[in-house]
């Protein structure tokens, strides 16, 4: 890959994020790091996530990038033996405080999958799901939110007459616009993204990145990808992983322009990884 | 002087030995295949035969409209199948209770809570006791479980449909459990993750993802343990009694299908005799339901299928 064609498509595709000031802070990491067992996966990171915008994490297979999106939702704990110590800060609380449920937190902060993951029932039950469990049973209201998490994806016109029919008898993009729907449906406050393009084709990635755009409006997204065209495309900071390290943490432009630390130019400009 | 190995293989290939073998494997597979499938169709063929024959000395009608087992009578014997129907299926119907709600709990134990150790200890020990001899529950129902019952509740007889009903169920809890776990844990992880992520607890995964999503493997198991226990033989014919009803009372002694004819088959009746052949009726009436159940069984796993 070339360094000097993502300059210029950063410049034409981010014009207003450059300008844009300083937001709040929706997630805040402090020193966090992380064991699977004896191997030391996160370290010592460090990382202000802003609100309203679309944090990229970018780095080799293997260097944590997935794993801190994990830790984000405490999703990493589903593996045996992870050990964490530091703190991650979520709207001001530490989320490994005792007290804080992981439903509470999960609730708030939605997460799309690498690999599209409906469930095994209707389109409809799968956006009704969430609100579901959540104890909203009024069919009305459920009838409303399923039309609007729909819409608010991008597939409502794909999918409208067949909303009873299941799942997986739809095309790969459609399943993960489905399961972006099934986040939505629950109104979370950030929705962690881990590689959601990467098993799909170029005309569902284009459709996925464009709805992200979209979402940036009412949403803080956090992404991790493999594809750094991806990142440069879509979002306003990125974050450059290696070895559970943070190497670069800083606005996109910046970092694929004019990155500060050689790592960082060596990976984006294609010398490894 | 060496030979290339294109030149021995060449050679090797001419041999006639070799060929034939080749020719022969399959018919000789095909043989011994045959003899399972044979000896099905023998058995099938002899228990038509020989019902038939019954149905030439008593009128099919009285046999399945007939509401009354008298096949000892000295004059006036009847055939009416229903009270040997209704004891199997009192049997069953409390083998189903015990069994249904304790083997799925089980099953979503296993798959959504235990530990891997745990699971590791536990299946094989279910596994195990899927193995224990009929004969030894049967014991268990007569000298333990009913005068544990009758201790609580005066009424029950020695033999009644309760004791053995409970204990065929205890018996096809391995199965159930064992069958509906390997249902659940195929079911991908991707999924329980998608509903975990969206603030759900173990529980709500485990009832509103997991088990719909292996319903069809959970009830192909609960319609095999159906038909283990329609033809379980050996508790019924020692804790269950030996007196045809066709009435609803569970406390007294009842007879199945099974257990009557062991009963017949003890020796009651000899060869040629009406009684001789009514076994071969009663058992071609439980072959059709547990032929029924397996039917049954292959729809509802395709009804209940859903896709992943």
């Amino acid at each position: 890959m070339n360094t000097a064609t993502i300059k210029t498509k950063i410049n034409t595709a981010q014009p207003t994020s450059v300008e844009q000031a300083e937001k709040e802070s929706v997630y805040s990491t402090r020193q966090l790091n992380l064991w699977y067992g004896n191997n030391h996966a996160l370290k010592n990171i460090d990382l202000e996530i802003g609100e309203n915008e679309v944090t990229a994490i970018i780095g080799p297979s293997g260097c944590g990038k997935s794993t801190y999106l994990k830790t984000l939702n405490r999703m990493v704990e589903l593996v045996p033996s992870v050990k964490t110590s530091g703190e991650i800060q979520y709207r001001g609380r530490n989320i490994f405080e005792s007290s804080y449920g992981v439903e509470e937190l999960r609730t708030r902060v939605g997460m799309v999958f690498q690999k599209p993951n409906p469930f095994p029932k209707s389109i409809y039950d799968n956006i009704a799901y969430g609100p579901r469990i959540h104890g909203i049973k009024n069919k009305k209201i459920l009838d409303e939110i399923v039309e609007k998490s729909l819409r608010g994806a991008a597939i409502w016109d794909e999918v409208k007459d067949r909303l009873n029919e299941n799942a997986y008898g739809i095309s790969g993009g459609q399943q993960q616009r489905i399961c972006i729907a099934r986040t939505l449906a629950i109104e979370p406050d950030v929705i962690l993204m881990d590689e959601p393009t990467s098993a799909l084709d170029p005309i569902s990635t284009l459709k996925i990145e464009e709805l992200v755009q979209e979402l940036k409006e009412q949403y803080s997204i956090i992404i991790v990808t493999h594809n750094m065209q991806q990142a440069a495309r879509i979002s306003d900071k990125t974050a450059f992983f290696l070895n559970g390290e943070v190497i670069e943490y800083d606005r996109t432009d910046a970092i694929f322009s004019n990155p500060a630390d050689k790592r960082t130019e060596d990976y984006i400009s294609g010398r490894f990884g | 002087m060496r030979t290339s190995v294109q030149e021995l293989i060449a050679k090797s290939k001419d041999k006639k030995s070799k060929k034939i073998i080749e020719k022969l494997i399959p018919v000789l597979l095909f043989l011994i295949a045959s003899v399972s499938v044979l000896t099905t169709i023998g058995i099938v063929l002899t228990l038509i035969i020989e019902t038939v024959t019954f149905f030439t000395r008593v009128p099919l009608s009285e046999f399945i409209l007939g509401t009354t087992w008298l096949p000892f009578a000295n004059s006036g014997a009847q055939f009416g199948i229903w009270p040997l129907i209704v004891g199997t299926l009192k049997i069953t119907g409390i083998a189903i209770v015990v069994a249904v709600p304790i083997g799925i709990s089980a099953a979503i134990y296993l798959s959504e809570y235990a530990s891997d150790n745990v699971r590791r200890v536990v299946k094989p020990i279910l596994e195990v006791l899927a193995g224990v001899p009929t004969i030894v529950y049967g014991f268990f129902a007569l000298t333990f479980v009913t005068p544990v019952l009758q201790s609580f509740f005066p009424d029950i007889k020695i033999f009644n449909a309760i004791s053995p009903g409970i204990v065929v169920g205890i018996m096809i809890i391995p199965m159930i459990a064992s069958l509906s776990e390997d249902a659940m844990s195929s079911v991908p992880k991707s999924i329980r993750d998608g509903a975990l992520a969206m603030g759900s607890t173990k529980f709500e995964v485990a009832w509103k993802i997991t088990v719909p999503a292996a319903l069809s493997g959970i009830i192909a198991s609960v319609v095999l343990g159906l038909s283990r226990a329609i033809g379980e033989t050996m508790i019924v014919s020692l804790a269950a009694g030996s007196t045809p009803k066709f009435d609803g009372d569970f406390t007294g002694s009842i007879q199945t299908m099974t257990a009557y004819i062991v009963q017949v088959s003890k020796g009651d009746a000899g060869y040629g005799t009406t009684i001789y052949y009514s076994i071969y009726a009663v058992g071609f009436t439980l072959f059709l339901f547990t032929m029924a159940m397996n039917i049954l069984a292959g729809y509802m796993s395709k009804r209940f299928r859903e896709e992943y």
